[in-house]
């Protein structure tokens, strides 16, 4: 199945931070067709490095979807029965407009004047697209981790506008262990002596540092199971100990690849724009309690969390479900096995699939 | 709980069943249709799933087993998979219409806590439990000389998962204790009602009860 990205080009975009900017690209892919009634739309919304290609095989690139495995005739968001829409974040780097992006102001990438931005800007953007396509109500919003914490501003923001939410290995708000990593990542990047302020586009990008905040997030992607699975202390192409600083481990040679690798299709500045948006998300912000801050969302929910995920584990699941319940509202909620750690919900998608199947096709048969 | 589904064949007038259990169809016939239920211990569903298609209520259910709740969901069933001991403590007061509690209070840590919290965030609560009064029970433990082990009660000691035994006469002496309404109750044996020396011969036992309201004496 083939897919190609499509572009749209909005004037302007009004900000958490008080800025307005303008104008504003989005990049995004659909597939499956709208019914006449436009009640079958569901939106996907990625995670920190994902991008508008979420299924198919990309006309561009000729490479699958970042949840190809979900997303198709047949699968959990099942395309012959939905029309299933992804777009690339605000602050991306992926043909949404990010600090990559042309200043029209200098005609330069605006680099770090791009103003900093938030989840829920991220989503009132998404909220221009769909007005666009002509949605009045979607029939679900869905993602795991940065994904789900989007779906919770969806569902909060804009409560007419979704019949119902699937956030899938997230939380409501960032934990300090959370940002802690972000913050890591973000060091690493502004410690390479080639970030330059920012300022690279013209030159060599901040690749090392890049490649370790990469590293780092790879690390709490997977869990001590998955990596003593995969990893092991099996030795990289060697018998013996090199006694020194080249690669030993298979893990080590593993980190380095992912690392570099990202470097070639991610730019450095969304990394820090996109984590910062994640650690400033906090839905009970400036609200007396969590519960308070969801008494909007009347959307119908299903919480995914996963057992071995220590990045976003099932408490902060369960904080979401219970303030849910706080107010009554119609909420499943399952915590699946596996050992994958927080990379579950991208890999292990089998009980994944028939528990979203299900939920959606009996949200299709009461809201659709 | 598999068991109870294969209680001896009927020989008198038998009650209907709903999926293969007659607790399930008093339970079916107690539960006006479009109203909110809760269903705790709730399996994989089905019981909701009958209630959705047959009386169009609104269900919920909370269960503990991770399989049986992916099923339920999978089934278009909202399930939250949780424990009913602490589980009802985020409901708002009388959020539901009917609160189902089938076969599962023997096996609650603290059951008197979780009747009240039924009674708090339903306004009326369905109890069906194996009478543990049966005469079945008592035969076994008087001639054994140990802990009953019957078709109603079929686990080895260390291996059930029932952990507070009760009969008919328990739960009609606490509901007057705590002062609950006994709305109906109906005994089963086999697939049969009865209504002679039901704590002797009830089977199972199902009450619809709900709080005495405020200020008012009624007779139950």
């Amino acid at each position: 199945m083939l897919v190609e990205t499509h572009y749209v080009r909005f004037d302007q975009l009004a900000l958490d931070c008080g800025e307005t900017i303008g104008p504003v690209d989005v990049a995004y892919e659909t597939w499956g067709e709208l019914n006449a009634d436009k009640s079958n739309a569901i939106l996907i919304l990625h995670a920190l490095s994902g991008d508008a290609h979420a299924a198919g095989i990309s006309r561009e690139t000729g490479k699958p979807g970042w949840w190809d495995n979900m997303i198709g005739p047949g699968k959990g968001f099942d395309t012959s029965k939905y029309f299933v829409i992804c777009s690339n974040v605000l602050g991306g780097c992926r043909g949404t407009s990010g600090p990559s992006s042309i200043n029209p102001v200098t005609g330069r990438p605006y680099a770090l004047a791009f103003p900093v931005i938030t989840i829920a800007d991220m989503v009132r953007l998404q909220k221009m697209l769909i007005d666009y396509l002509g949605i009045p109500k979607l029939l679900a919003v869905a993602g795991g981790s940065m994904g789900g914490m989007q779906a919770l501003q969806w569902a909060v923001e804009y409560p007419d506008s979704v019949a119902a939410a699937i956030p899938i290995a997230t939380t409501a708000r960032h934990s300090a262990q959370q940002i802690a990593f972000n913050e890591v990542g973000r060091q690493a990047i502004m410690a390479d002596p080639d970030w330059n302020g920012g300022n690279y586009y013209d030159g060599k990008p901040p690749a090392r540092g890049l490649a370790i905040a990469r590293m780092i997030g790879h690390i709490t992607y997977m869990s001590d199971e998955s990596m003593r699975e995969k990893f092991g202390r099996r030795l990289r192409q060697k018998e013996k100990y090199g006694f020194d600083f080249s690669v030993d481990f298979e893990v080590e040679s593993y980190l380095r690849y992912r690392g570099t690798q990202f470097v070639d299709r991610f730019d450095a500045n969304s990394y820090l724009y996109i984590t910062k948006a994640l650690d400033y998300f906090d839905l009970s912000n400036g609200k007396p309690s969590l519960a308070a801050a969801m008494e909007r969302a009347t959307a119908r929910f299903l919480v995914i969390s996963f057992t071995s995920d220590w990045l976003y584990p099932s408490y902060q699941s369960l904080e979401i479900v219970n303030a849910l319940r706080s107010h009554n509202r119609d909420v499943a909620y399952c915590e699946l096995a596996s050992n994958y750690g927080h990379d579950a919900f991208l890999v292990e998608v089998g009980e994944q699939t028939e528990v979203v199947r299900g939920f959606l096709a009996s949200t299709f048969r009461e809201k659709g | 709980m598999a068991t109870l589904t294969k209680i001896s064949k009927p020989k008198g007038p038998s009650v209907r069943e709903v999926l293969g259990r007659s607790d399930y169809a008093i339970i079916g016939e107690l539960i006006l249709p479009r109203t909110k239920v809760l269903d705790l211990g709730c399996g994989d569903g089905e019981l909701l799933q009958w209630l959705s298609e047959n009386k169009e209520v609104d269900g919920r259910g909370i269960e503990i087993n991770g399989a049986k709740v992916q099923r339920a969901i999978a089934r278009g069933v909202s399930v939250y998979q949780g424990d009913i001991d602490q589980g009802l403590e985020d409901y708002p007061d009388q959020a539901f219409d009917y609160v189902i509690l089938s076969q599962t209070l023997q096996e609650t840590r603290q059951p008197l806590k979780v009747l009240s919290e039924m009674l708090r965030v339903g306004r009326h609560a369905v109890v069906a439990f194996p009478n543990f009064g049966h005469w079945s029970v008592r035969l076994a433990h008087l001639f054994s000389g140990r802990s009953p082990k019957t078709k109603l009660f079929p686990y080895e000691w260390y291996d059930s998962p029932n952990i507070h035994f009760l009969t008919v006469r328990d739960f009609e002496s606490l509901a007057k204790k705590e002062g609950w309404v006994v709305e109906r109750r109906i005994f089963l044996a086999g697939r049969r009602g009865i209504t002679f020396l039901p704590n002797l011969m009830a089977e199972v036992a199902v009450f619809l009860i709900r709080k005495r309201s405020e200020g008012s004496r009624e007779l139950d």
